[in-house]
């Protein structure tokens, strides 16, 4: 009986979600535009993410590298650890690392911030004063997620191969140059465009799931807390959902 | 204390007529009528839960009715389009029991906040000047740098009240406005209440729970009970009625 309830969920979330991002689609050309309000997002989100993206990069870029070492070195392949460590990382670990990050830091956020003002009648302020509260609230944040998501992973996948290659630098004495140009070489537009081209799913998927938690959120239903909650444990599972969905389209387009 | 200036009988601002409201199964609204006059306040008393902030929520259009005739300043609501419909918006300001103050934003944006769309109401009048004068109304000239989060219970009821204010509407429909408040600080809010009727002769509903905010407030008095106006009245009238019902308020 739980499971068949649980499924049951499952499904009425996945529809709700459809329902409300094809709402999103009715709604998002039709003006008026709240150019402003977008603009503030896409501060906020990276002004919120920024550090927290940038470290864990970090961390990713110099573990990989430092647990690749050995194995590579033992095949007499040490001259190819920058490369592959680029294509891991450029390929998959920064559009899911980030996209991880940004749903339990930006996904969150939105969820508890709109369910907040749906109790407390704020939303509700915002239609009876004229303006819509969905444009003015929704549209603009999962834009934002989807503009900025792309940006974030690019920032990202630099900083990690910083950290990479300031541990090859110190263990393999290979000069930053040097590393960089063997990244480069074997590193194309069919790693970056698929990755670049996921990562606007990403950004609209943690949007879209954040935004429809907290804007049809009640008093009724779970609180606050609850609703960032699950916003994020949704979102995660949409970002791996969709990464699996995007390695699939690649590999048909990609593969020799 | 008799307070009856002003009050155009002939001149409903606001017409109820049959209206019903349901959600599922949960009958809120069963027929329920009011005539509502230009500068009259009216005070609805209800059991938590009984269905007033329903009530104002479907004469602002928040929600769509079920059956019914619903005019406002001679619309009739529940024909009214998009458009239509925020036209109308503002003339009718709407207090929220909790505020609902914007978080994010500093008194003066939360007030600045109704004029992104309705400009053209007012237009010729500098913003600031618009702001300002709200918030001088409500005695808060000095909070407007201020977010809400630094504002007590009663500073946030007074500047919700400066941002409907801002909109210059005719009427009013608060929800609750004393609620959640200490009993001076309640007081203070009621005889704002009184002062604006006065000054800009306002139509108002006043839903309350307190019954020394509907004494004080109101012209005529209404008792929302199971869905219908049950009783009807100035205070006088109504706190003299040997009804259980009605009683029940009075203690
Ligand atoms: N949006 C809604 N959806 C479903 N039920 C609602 C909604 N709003 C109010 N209700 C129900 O209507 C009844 C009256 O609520 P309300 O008007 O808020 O009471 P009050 O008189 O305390 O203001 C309650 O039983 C409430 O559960
Ligand atoms: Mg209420």
């Amino acid at each position: 009986m739980g499971l068949v309830k649980q499924l049951r969920y499952y499904f009425q979330e996945t529809g709700n979600i459809s329902l409300f991002a094809t709402r999103f689609f009715r709604e998002f050309l039709n003006p008026p535009y709240e150019f402003k309000e977008l603009l503030r997002q896409c501060y906020m989100i990276g002004n919120k993410s920024l550090g927290l993206v940038g470290a864990t990069g970090f961390i990713m870029g110099v573990v990989l590298t430092l647990q690749t070492r050995p194995t590579m070195i033992e095949f007499g392949a040490e001259s190819w650890i920058p490369s592959m460590v680029g294509i891991a990382i450029v390929r998959e670990i920064g559009p899911v690392l980030t996209a991880l990050i940004c749903s339990g830091k930006i996904g969150s956020g939105i969820g508890a911030e709109l369910a907040s003002m749906k109790v407390t009648e704020q939303i509700d302020a915002m239609e009876v004063s004229g303006t819509n509260p969905f444009k003015y609230l929704v549209i603009t944040r999962v834009m934002a997620c989807t503009f900025m998501l792309p940006v974030l992973v690019v920032y990202s996948d630099l900083i990690s191969l910083l950290g990479s290659a300031l541990v090859e630098l110190i263990k393999g004495d290979v000069s930053f140059t040097l590393y960089f140009n063997n990244v480069f070489t074997y590193l194309s537009f069919s790693d970056l465009n698929p990755s670049i081209i996921k990562s606007f799913f990403f950004g609209f998927a943690i949007g879209i799931v954040g935004c429809y938690k907290g804007f049809t959120s009640d008093k009724g239903t779970e609180g606050v807390g609850r609703t960032a909650n699950t916003a994020v444990v949704i979102s995660s599972m949409l970002v791996f959902v969709l990464d699996f969905i995007a390695v699939l389209i690649t590999d048909i387009f990609y593969s020799p | 204390m008799e307070k009856d200036f002003n009050i155009n009988r002939s001149q409903p601002v606001i017409e109820i007529l049959d209206l019903r409201k349901s959600f599922g199964s949960n009958h809120v609204l069963q027929g329920f009528d009011l005539n509502v006059f230009a500068g009259e306040n009216v005070a609805v008393m209800g059991k938590s839960g009984s269905g007033k902030s329903v009530l104002i929520k479907c004469i602002i259009g928040l929600l769509p009715i079920d059956k019914g005739r619903l005019v406002v300043l001679g619309e009739s609501v529940p024909d009214l389009d998009h458009h239509k419909l925020d036209v109308l918006r503002a003339d009718v300001g709407f207090q929220f029991q909790g505020s609902a103050l914007y978080d994010s934003m500093t008194v003066r944006e939360n007030l600045e906040f109704p004029l992104r769309r309705h400009r053209d109401k007012l237009s010729g009048i500098p913003v600031d000047d618009l702001v300002l004068e709200s918030l001088e109304n409500v005695g808060l000239a000095h909070a407007i740098n201020m977010m809400p989060s630094e504002l007590s219970g009663g500073m946030k009821k007074r500047v919700a009240l400066a941002r409907t204010l801002i909109m210059r509407p005719k009427i009013i429909l608060y929800d609750e406005p004393t609620s959640g408040l200490d009993p001076v600080t309640g007081k203070e809010i009621s005889m704002l209440i009184n002062e604006i009727q006065q000054r800009f002769n306002t139509a108002a509903i006043i839903i309350t729970h307190d019954l020394g905010c509907a004494k004080v407030t109101s012209n005529r008095m209404v008792i929302l009970h199971e869905g219908k106006n049950y009783a009807e009245g100035t205070y006088e009238e109504i706190s003299h009625l040997n009804d259980k019902s009605v009683k029940a308020f009075f203690i």
